[in-house]
C-alpha cells in the first residue's frame, strides 16, 4: 500500500490543525461508520459475482418498466437517443480537467456552450462549468454569498420550501464555518409565505435561498422578497427547475443574484440517484466569487477563436486559500449531456416541452381532484408537480400502485410531519393521457382498499 | 523601476507615505511589474476597520497570480481608494499616485521605523532579480 506520509509528518499535520489523533480528526464521522466491521463473505468466482450482482440489479424497477409519477427534484423526462450517442464518443467520454487548452478545445467549447445555454435559460450574466448536483450548487451559492461579504454577514436563511436534501447538504457544506449561522425559516405551509420570509431578512443576512417552483411544486413571484433582500444589502439565491424556465419568468427578472439548480431534467436519466448535474449562474458583479471553474472565449495569436479556462487565479491549484470553494470538479460529461439535450430541443422545443408538462400535470390534478377522498391543493400556481391530500396513508397507496406497475408520488410525511397524508405528484411529457387515467383509476381503488 | 525617495517600503512590496500619523499605502512599481496586468482589486477592509501590521488589506489579481496587500502598519483604516475597483489598471500605470490604495491612521509610530528607505528597498529588489 502506498502511504505518502511518515508518522512524524502526520503528527505534525495534526498538531497544526489542532487535533490530538487521527480518530480526533475524523470525529465528525459517526463512530459506527468510522472503522466498520466489514464481515466479508467467502471469496467467490467472477462468474458467481456477476450472477449475484445481476440478481441485485434485477431486483430494481427502472422507470422504463413503470409509469412514473415520482419527482421531487429528479424527473422522468424522455432522453433523445442522440444524447447518449454523442456522449459516448471517446473524445468526450474520457476527457477530464482541460488544463491544457492546446489539446482540449473540444471539451472547452462544450463547457463554454453549456455555460452560454445556462446563462440564457436563467437570464443571468454568467454561468460556471457546473457542480456535482443541485444540492451542492445551492451550497456553493451560500459560500459565494458568504465570501462576497467577506464573512461580515454571517446569516444564511433557507426557506422551508427548499428541497429538504438540499438544506441538509448545505448544513454539511458549511459545517466548517463556525461563524455562519444557518436559519431554517420553515413556514413552507404558512399562508403568508413567502411574504413572511422577507420579514426575516436583516443587515446580518448574507443570503436568502428559495426554490422555484418550490419543493411542494408551487410557483411564487419572489420580486418583493428580492427587493427586501436588496434593501438590506443581502443577496437572493433561487434554486430552479431548468425545464420550468422554458415557460416561467426567469429568476433574473425578480432580482435573483444566484440561480442554481439540478440539471438532471436536461437529458440525464434518473440513474437511481446519480450522476447528476448542478448548474450555477450569477450576475457579472459576483463573477470573482464564483466557485468552480469557468471557460471563456478568446482569440489566439492568429486571431482565431479559442477557448480557455479563465479567472483561475483563485482556483485551488493557484491560491487555494483565496478560493471561494475548493471543489472545482465539474460534471463535464453530464454538462455535455445537458448541452446536447438543450441544443436538440432548441428554444421552441423547450417551451413546447414545458407547456406539455404544465398541461399534463394540470389535467392530472383536475382528474385526481374529482376522485372521492382526494383533494389537490389548488391555492397556488404550479408547474408540473402538485400536492394531493390522500384518504389513507400515502405509503400504502404507493404499495398498491407499485403492484400495478405505477410509481406513485412522494409521501411528504417524512420531510414535513404535518403533511403525513399528503403526496407530491409529478407529471412529465412521458405521462400519456392513458397513464394519467390509469393512475386515477388506481387511486380510486386504493381509496377503497 | 521607480522607488520614490519620499516613501517607505515594506518587505512585502507595499509603500507608505506619511502625513502626520496617517499612512497612505500602495504597492510598489516592482510589485506591479511582477504581477503583470492587474485585472481585479478587492478590499478586505473597510473604512473604520482596525488593522494589525501584516493583516491582509486587499487582494490583487493579475492575469497570472493573486497576491495580498499586507498592512505595513497597525491602526485604523480611514479611507480606501474605491476608484481602483473599477480601474485596476491604475496599479500598473501609476502605482505611486493614482493607485494609492488605503489610508490608515497609525496607532504605533515605532512600526514605521522598521520600514525600508528608498535606497534599501531598491537594493532589496535587485537582490531578488
Amino acid at each position: 500500500m502506498y502511504i505518502p506520509h511518515t508518522p512524524s509528518e502526520r503528527d505534525e499535520m495534526l498538531r497544526v490543525v489542532g487535533k490530538s489523533s487521527l480518530e480526533d480528526l475524523f470525529s465528525n464521522i459517526p463512530e459506527k461508520f468510522r472503522f466498520p466491521d466489514l464481515d466479508l463473505p467467502e471469496a467467490v468466482t467472477e462468474m458467481e459475482v456477476e450472477e449475484q450482482f445481476s440478481d441485485l440489479a434485477n431486483a430494481n424497477f427502472a422507470c422504463d418498466e413503470l409509469v412514473c409519477f415520482l419527482g421531487a427534484g429528479v424527473y422522468d423526462h424522455y432522453v433523445p437517443a442522440a444524447v447518449d450517442m454523442l456522449l459516448r464518443r471517446g473524445d468526450f467520454f474520457t476527457a477530464y480537467t482541460p488544463y491544457q487548452p492546446e489539446i482540449s478545445q473540444g471539451t472547452l467549447q462544450g463547457i463554454f456552450e453549456f455555460q452560454s445555454l445556462i446563462a440564457n435559460l436563467t437570464g443571468m450574466d454568467v454561468s460556471n462549468a457546473s457542480h456535482y448536483d443541485g444540492a451542492t450548487a445551492a451550497g456553493e451559492a451560500c459560500l459565494s454569498a458568504y465570501h462576497h461579504f467577506r464573512g461580515k454577514r454571517p446569516r444564511i436563511i433557507l426557506s422551508g420550501a427548499v428541497h429538504p436534501h438540499y438544506r441538509e447538504t448545505i448544513h454539511t457544506y458549511l459545517c466548517g464555518f463556525e461563524d455562519i449561522e444557518i436559519i431554517e425559516a420553515g413556514m413552507a405551509e404558512d399562508p403568508a409565505y413567502p411574504q413572511r420570509l422577507a420579514d426575516m431578512v436583516d443587515d446580518q443576512t448574507a443570503l436568502i435561498l428559495v426554490q422555484y417552483p418550490d419543493f411542494l411544486g408551487r410557483v411564487f413571484n419572489f420580486s418583493e422578497l428580492g427587493q427586501v433582500a436588496h434593501e438590506h444589502g443581502a443577496l437572493m439565491a433561487v434554486s430552479a427547475n431548468p425545464i420550468s424556465l422554458g415557460l416561467l419568468t426567469p429568476p433574473s427578472e425578480f432580482g435573483a443574484d444566484f440561480v442554481v439548480g439540478e440539471g438532471q431534467p436536461l437529458g440525464i436519466p434518473m440513474n437511481f440517484g446519480g450522476p447528476y448535474l448542478g448548474f450555477f449562474a450569477t450576475r457579472d458583479e459576483l463573477i470573482r466569487k464564483i466557485s468552480g471553474r469557468l471557460v471563456g472565449e478568446t482569440v489566439d495569436s492568429q486571431e482565431k477563436r479559442g477557448y480557455v479556462l479563465t479567472l483561475t487565479a483563485r482556483e485551488q491549484h493557484i491560491r487555494r486559500e483565496k478560493a471561494t470553494s475548493n471543489i472545482c470538479t465539474n460534471q463535464g460529461l453530464m454538462a455535455l449531456a445537458a448541452t446536447i439535450y438543450l441544443s436538440l430541443l432548441g428554444k421552441g422545443g423547450l417551451r413546447e416541452l414545458a407547456e406539455l408538462c404544465y398541461h399534463k400535470s394540470h389535467y392530472a390534478a383536475q382528474q385526481i381532484n374529482q376522485i372521492p377522498g382526494y383533494q389537490v391543493d389548488s391555492k397556488h400556481v404550479f408547474f408540473n408537480e402538485f400536492v394531493v391530500n390522500c384518504p389513507n396513508d400515502p405509503l400504502q397507496i404507493n404499495e398498491f400502485l407499485l403492484n400495478e406497475g405505477v410509481l406513485g408520488g412522494l409521501p411528504l410525511g417524512e420531510y414535513y410531519p404535518e403533511l403525513k397524508t399528503q403526496m407530491l405528484i409529478a407529471v412529465t411529457e412521458k405521462n400519456s393521457r392513458e397513464s394519467i387515467d390509469l393512475l386515477c383509476e388506481l387511486l380510486k381503488e386504493a381509496a377503497n382498499d | 523601476m521607480k522607488t520614490p525617495e519620499n516613501l517607505k517600503y515594506a518587505k512585502t512590496d507595499e509603500w507608505v507615505k506619511l502625513d502626520g500619523n496617517v499612512a497612505t499605502i500602495g504597492i510598489s512599481d516592482y510589485a506591479q511589474d511582477q504581477l503583470s496586468d492587474i485585472v481585479f482589486v478587492e478590499y478586505n477592509k473597510d473604512p473604520g476597520d482596525t488593522v494589525i501590521k501584516d493583516d491582509t488589506l486587499a487582494t490583487i489579481e493579475s492575469v497570472k497570480a493573486a497576491g495580498d496587500v499586507n498592512s505595513p502598519v497597525s491602526g485604523k483604516v480611514i479611507e480606501v481608494n474605491e476608484k481602483l475597483v473599477d480601474n485596476p489598471e491604475f496599479l500598473n500605470d501609476d502605482p505611486y499616485e493614482k493607485a494609492w490604495m488605503l489610508k490608515v491612521e497609525i496607532s504605533d509610530m515605532a512600526e514605521v521605523e522598521q520600514l525600508m528607505s528608498s535606497d534599501d528597498y531598491k537594493k532589496y529588489c535587485q537582490e531578488r532579480e
